[in-house]
């Protein structure tokens, strides 16, 4: 029989630690869609997500209930909008938006992603309509996610699409500015982007994705905190490896739910995506998994250090766990959805410059952070351009989602699990004139690496 | 399909009994029970058998927690293999 001390620590896990399975994503490929009348395409998007999605919900309900296991959300991904939307107006990429945003909802899921455009060399057609759609798209809708990658360690840094993204960002705020820019927490800019990503709201379903396909997004950092407190007083190494053999149980559950879904929805299993994904709720942060590990604040000196260590770890004891790894795979810092993080960035201990340095070892980017309202265009580009630029130059994907909202000092409420934010403070002085010479900076060399 | 039952809480008189009659009445069959009671805290794990059940699995997992509730214990009924994946190589 089972050991009674692990069925105690699982449930442990589930009751007081928020072990969670934070999303089942389904990706669905549009490219059978394509058609040069916006209401065929509407139609026929519209029909291949309810066909295909119809059980989503209730499959991840039914595993939820006989496992015990929490599946927080159940979501859909579908090809970028842009690959299929070539031709069309933008009124016509409009309605697009609304049709997802229609389907999404009468399936019960929260987000639907894949709003999405790859501009990392330049803007095709469709890419360039569908920008220019964003913020009316997602001020108009409740469940639409939006992302853009404008660079990539192959192709380099599209500088005229970081302009045009501050310039986007903006409009978002502005056109929501009644509901704390919440357009903006729904939009994404990417250096890198994975094409398997189950989380919003950077998901879409990749070029080289099959017609289907099930990723799982693990969380987990209130299990990760409590175990490394248990750890005690040990050393860095034991702490790592705290951390491996703790990241290696969660997975095993995501993969264990992954196979689950694949299985009862006739849907080939894609990825597990290893992230720690925090949530408001107390006892789910990843910040207090760095200040557990020692620091007194996160933020202070010594954290960069601390969640290198982490994101290291999480994945050397996830990649174990499961036959397929991919997504973004790390640990998140969002600051509006994560208690341990708004609390640092409220007392001062937490900076932009420091979450920048911290962006460079770990899974995603600068997310969810506020921003002054009145953040010129051309200092929201320079801080895109700043972390796209430690994404494309180490390889690895970064994205920045930022709301520009009220002033420093401020606190803004988005409710539910995208929290709430101190707005931080940003540099006064103007990055204005090299954004606006726009063009290329070029692939970064891949040796010579010092 | 087998389950774990598991039961946490303060301890009392015909804990084992009370849990046991709803599994017999639904034909869910023990196959192992293990319990350990640390000064006043009781604590049991039972392995069953649900292949007989005579409801769908989620309605006994319901069954369970109500049972909890009223004696002021908490009682999981949960599929093994969540306890296999977690804790098998």
């Amino acid at each position: 029989m089972l050991d009674h001390r692990d069925i105690l620590e699982t449930i442990n896990m589930i009751e007081e630690e928020c072990l969670d399975i934070r999303t089942i994503t389904m990706g669905i490929s549009l490219f059978d869609c394509r058609s040069d009348d916006e209401d065929r395409l509407c139609a026929k998007i519209y029909d291949k997500i309810m066909f295909h999605a119809r059980d989503l919900v209730k499959t991840g309900a039914d595993i939820e209930k006989e496992y015990g296991i929490p599946i927080i959300h159940k979501r859909v991904a579908v090809t970028p909008v842009s690959l299929i939307c070539g031709g069309l107006s933008r009124a016509g990429v409009l309605k697009v938006a609304r049709t997802l945003d229609r389907a999404a909802a009468e399936l019960g899921i929260n987000f639907i992603g894949g709003y999405s455009a790859l501009v990392q060399k330049g803007c095709s057609n469709g890419a360039e309509t569908l920008i220019s759609a964003i913020p009316e798209a997602l001020a108009g809708t409740e469940r639409l996610c939006a992302s853009v990658n404008v660079g990539s360690t192959k192709a380099g840094i599209n500088m005229d699409a970081v302009a045009r993204m501050g310039r986007v960002i903006r409009r978002c705020a502005e056109l929501t500015a009644d509901r704390d820019a919440v357009a903006c927490a729904k939009l994404v800019v990417f250096a890198n982007v994975p094409e398997d990503n189950p989380f919003m709201a950077g998901a879409f379903h990749g070029m080289g994705e099959p017609e289907t396909v099930i990723n799982v997004g693990v969380s987990g950092p209130g299990v990760v905190a409590s175990a490394i407190r248990r750890a005690g007083d040990c050393d860095l190494t034991e702490i790592a490896e705290t951390v491996k053999r703790t990241a290696f149980k969660i997975t095993r559950v995501g993969q264990l739910v992954a196979k689950l879904a694949s299985e009862r929805l006739h849907v080939p299993f894609g990825i597990v995506d290893l992230s720690l994904a925090p949530t408001p709720a107390v006892g789910d942060s990843v910040a207090y998994i760095l200040e557990s590990v020692g620091l007194e604040k996160c933020g202070c000196p010594g954290t960069t250090a601390a969640l290198a260590m982490l994101n290291d770890a999480v994945k050397k004891g996830g990649v174990m766990a499961s036959s397929h790894v991919g997504g973004l795979s790390g640990a998140f810092i969002p600051v509006s959805e994560d208690a341990g993080m708004i609390a640092a960035a409220r007392c001062g201990a937490l900076s932009l410059e420091k979450l920048e340095a911290m962006t460079a070892v770990c899974s995603v980017g600068l997310d969810m952070i506020a921003i002054p309202g009145d953040t010129p265009e051309s200092v929201i580009s320079g801080i895109i351009a700043d972390e796209i630029a430690i994404g494309v130059v180490n390889t690895k994907t970064t994205a920045v989602r930022l709301i520009p909202v009220g002033k420093a000092g401020d606190t803004v409420r988005f409710g539910g699990l995208l929290g709430e934010a101190p707005v931080m403070p940003v540099s006064r002085y103007s990055p204005a004139k090299m954004i606006a010479r726009g063009g290329r900076i070029p692939a970064p060399l891949q040796s010579l690496k010092n | 399909m087998k389950a774990v039952i598991s039961v946490t809480g303060r301890d009392a008189c015909g804990i084992i009994a009370k849990v046991s009659a709803v599994c017999a009445e639904k034909k869910v069959n023990i196959l192992d029970i293990s319990q350990t009671v640390l000064q006043d805290y009781f604590s049991m794990i039972m392995l069953v058998d649900v292949t007989e059940i005579t409801e769908p699995f989620a309605a006994f997992v319901d069954r369970m927690t109500r049972l909890g509730t009223e004696n002021r214990l908490a009682i999981h009924a949960m599929h093994e293999d969540i306890f296999n994946a977690m804790h098998r190589i």
